[in-house]
């Protein structure tokens, strides 16, 4: 528990020094891929709620830092995605396949309009069209096509310890 | 039951169950646990946004972000240059990509600002000589028993022989047959063919042309009509010798009837002014050379002059 939280954290972390440096200057079609947000759906649904919601405010802390934004803002709308997630996970989402598609589509779409209502509440200047019209559709496809690698990466990092619930042994009574 | 049966025959055997799985590790986590976790983040984060916001830029809150930034910065340059050549590649072939669509969207760009442009220059000239048309149309000299019909010029003289144009205006608009044509500047000439909506206007420069007019200075009286030579001269013709004209002096149409015919042309219509005055001793007039106010090379918008009343009928 504590070697995979371990990982999480160094993931999100480089993911964060990845998309600041460098995802965050790739625009493709006007969108921009948020290698953060794959990564951490993919740990949330790997490992549950509370490692999505401490992932999420971690990698939203860090976000806030290398972009000198405000503190906590990311952070909470990431732990929410994070939560949320996680649960879907627990829930119902843990072995479909097409879990990891649906929850990076859901939640980019989600993530969107609730930066711009928080920013919006904090009185910070927003573009409501630019993000969510022009931009989003690209950055949805981007963000699914991420998901396909980043999902198998962090599976592969964070394996489970006992992947399925498949019967090893049988035991008599009676 | 012997601990070596085979697992098939196990399985269909009724007495036999499932060991309970393992719980999921992502299931271990307990509902009070969980919700928990989650209100403690939700709430450090609103504290985190309160106080910063709440702050200056030297408070605790800020001096944090600066200290992580400050361990993150070592990190993001040495990901940056690892990315730059990656980073160069893809602007590179970004660019190859973009240079020709950009290239033609800054040539439409060019040729729509310029067509622009040249669409701006025309609507303010056109827009000055309209301005000039209406202070003539409103000032004390246009002819008050007349009204006016703005027209552009649709079609300019054919050749230097035939010196009449066509303009936007017709019968549709009140004009007729023989309306006298003028601009801000002077005489024009006269409407010669009346169609619903465009009018053929001969000029005063035509072979075919004349008016009566008078010198404004000495009131000689003659009859203006096209020069001998380049086709923007008139002279004003049959001015007796004994009449006094001089160089400089401005003409005018007088109104005056010529010959049988009452004259088409409203009194004191501007026409030109004289260039030179010459006469011999073969010849009972002087020979007036007058250089007209209009440029006839240059029209486009004439004013056509539509009589209020019927004209009235000659004794």
């Amino acid at each position: 528990m504590l070697a995979d939280g371990f990982k999480a954290a160094v993931l999100l972390f480089l993911a964060v020094v990845v998309q600041a440096t460098i995802m965050g200057s790739i625009e493709i079609l006007g969108g921009t891929p948020d290698l953060v947000l794959v990564v951490l759906l993919a740990v949330a649904l790997l490992r549950g709620s509370i490692f999505g919601a401490l992932g999420g405010f971690w990698a939203g802390f860090l976000l806030d830092t290398a972009y000198l934004g405000t503190l906590g803002v990311t952070s909470l709308l990431l732990m929410l995605a994070g939560y949320w997630i996680g649960r879907y996970g627990e829930t119902t989402g843990r072995d479909r396949v097409h879990a990891p598609f649906l929850s990076v589509a859901v939640v980019t779409l989600l993530l969107a309009f609730g930066e711009l209502a928080l920013h919006f509440l904090l009185g910070e200047p927003v573009a409501a069209k630019e993000q969510l019209v022009d931009a989003m559709p690209a950055t949805l496809l981007l963000n699914l096509l991420l998901t396909l690698p980043v999902y198998g990466l962090v599976r592969r990092l964070l394996a489970p310890e006992r992947p399925l619930d498949r019967a090893t042994e049988v035991e008599l009574v009676g | 039951m012997p601990r070596n049966r085979s697992g098939g025959l196990a399985a269909l055997s009724s007495s036999v169950r499932r060991t309970p799985a393992r719980p999921y590790p992502v299931r271990s986590s307990s509902p009070l646990k969980r919700r928990l976790v989650a209100g403690i983040l939700a709430l450090v984060s609103l504290v985190l946004i309160t106080g910063y916001f709440r702050e200056s830029d030297g408070g605790p809150f800020h001096d944090v972000q600066s200290v992580a930034a400050t361990g993150m910065h070592p990190f993001e340059v040495g990901a940056e240059r690892l990315a730059r050549p990656f980073r160069d590649a893809y602007g590179w072939l970004s660019d190859l990509f973009n240079a020709r669509e950009e290239n033609q969207q800054l040539k439409d760009q060019v040729e729509r600002l310029r067509n622009q442009a040249i669409q701006n220059s025309t609507a303010a000239s056109e827009v000055k000589r309209l301005q000039a048309l209406l202070d003539y149309r409103r000032s004390d000299t246009f002819p008050g028993d007349y009204d006016a019909v703005g027209a552009t010029v649709l079609a300019d003289p054919p050749s230097r022989f035939e010196q009449w144009i066509v303009i936007s205006a017709g019968s549709s608009d009140g004009i007729t047959k023989d309306a006298p044509v003028v601009t801000d500047e002077g005489l024009v000439g006269r409407v010669t063919k009346v169609t619903r909506d465009t009018s053929r206007v001969t000029l005063l420069t035509d072979k075919e042309s004349a008016a009566s007019a008078y010198d404004v200075q000495t009131e000689a009286y003659g009859v203006i009509r096209h020069g001998a030579g380049s086709t923007e001269s008139l002279i004003l013709d049959r001015v007796p010798k004994q009449s006094r004209v001089d160089r400089d002096d401005v003409v005018v149409t007088s109104g005056r009837r010529f010959g049988l015919l009452p004259s088409i042309y409203p009194r004191n219509i501007p026409i030109g002014v004289v260039t030179s005055v010459g006469q011999t001793d073969i010849d009972v007039n002087q020979q007036i050379q007058v250089r007209p106010f209009v440029d006839f090379s240059a029209l486009d918008s004439v004013l056509v002059l539509v009589r209020k009343s019927p004209e009235p009928s000659l004794p």
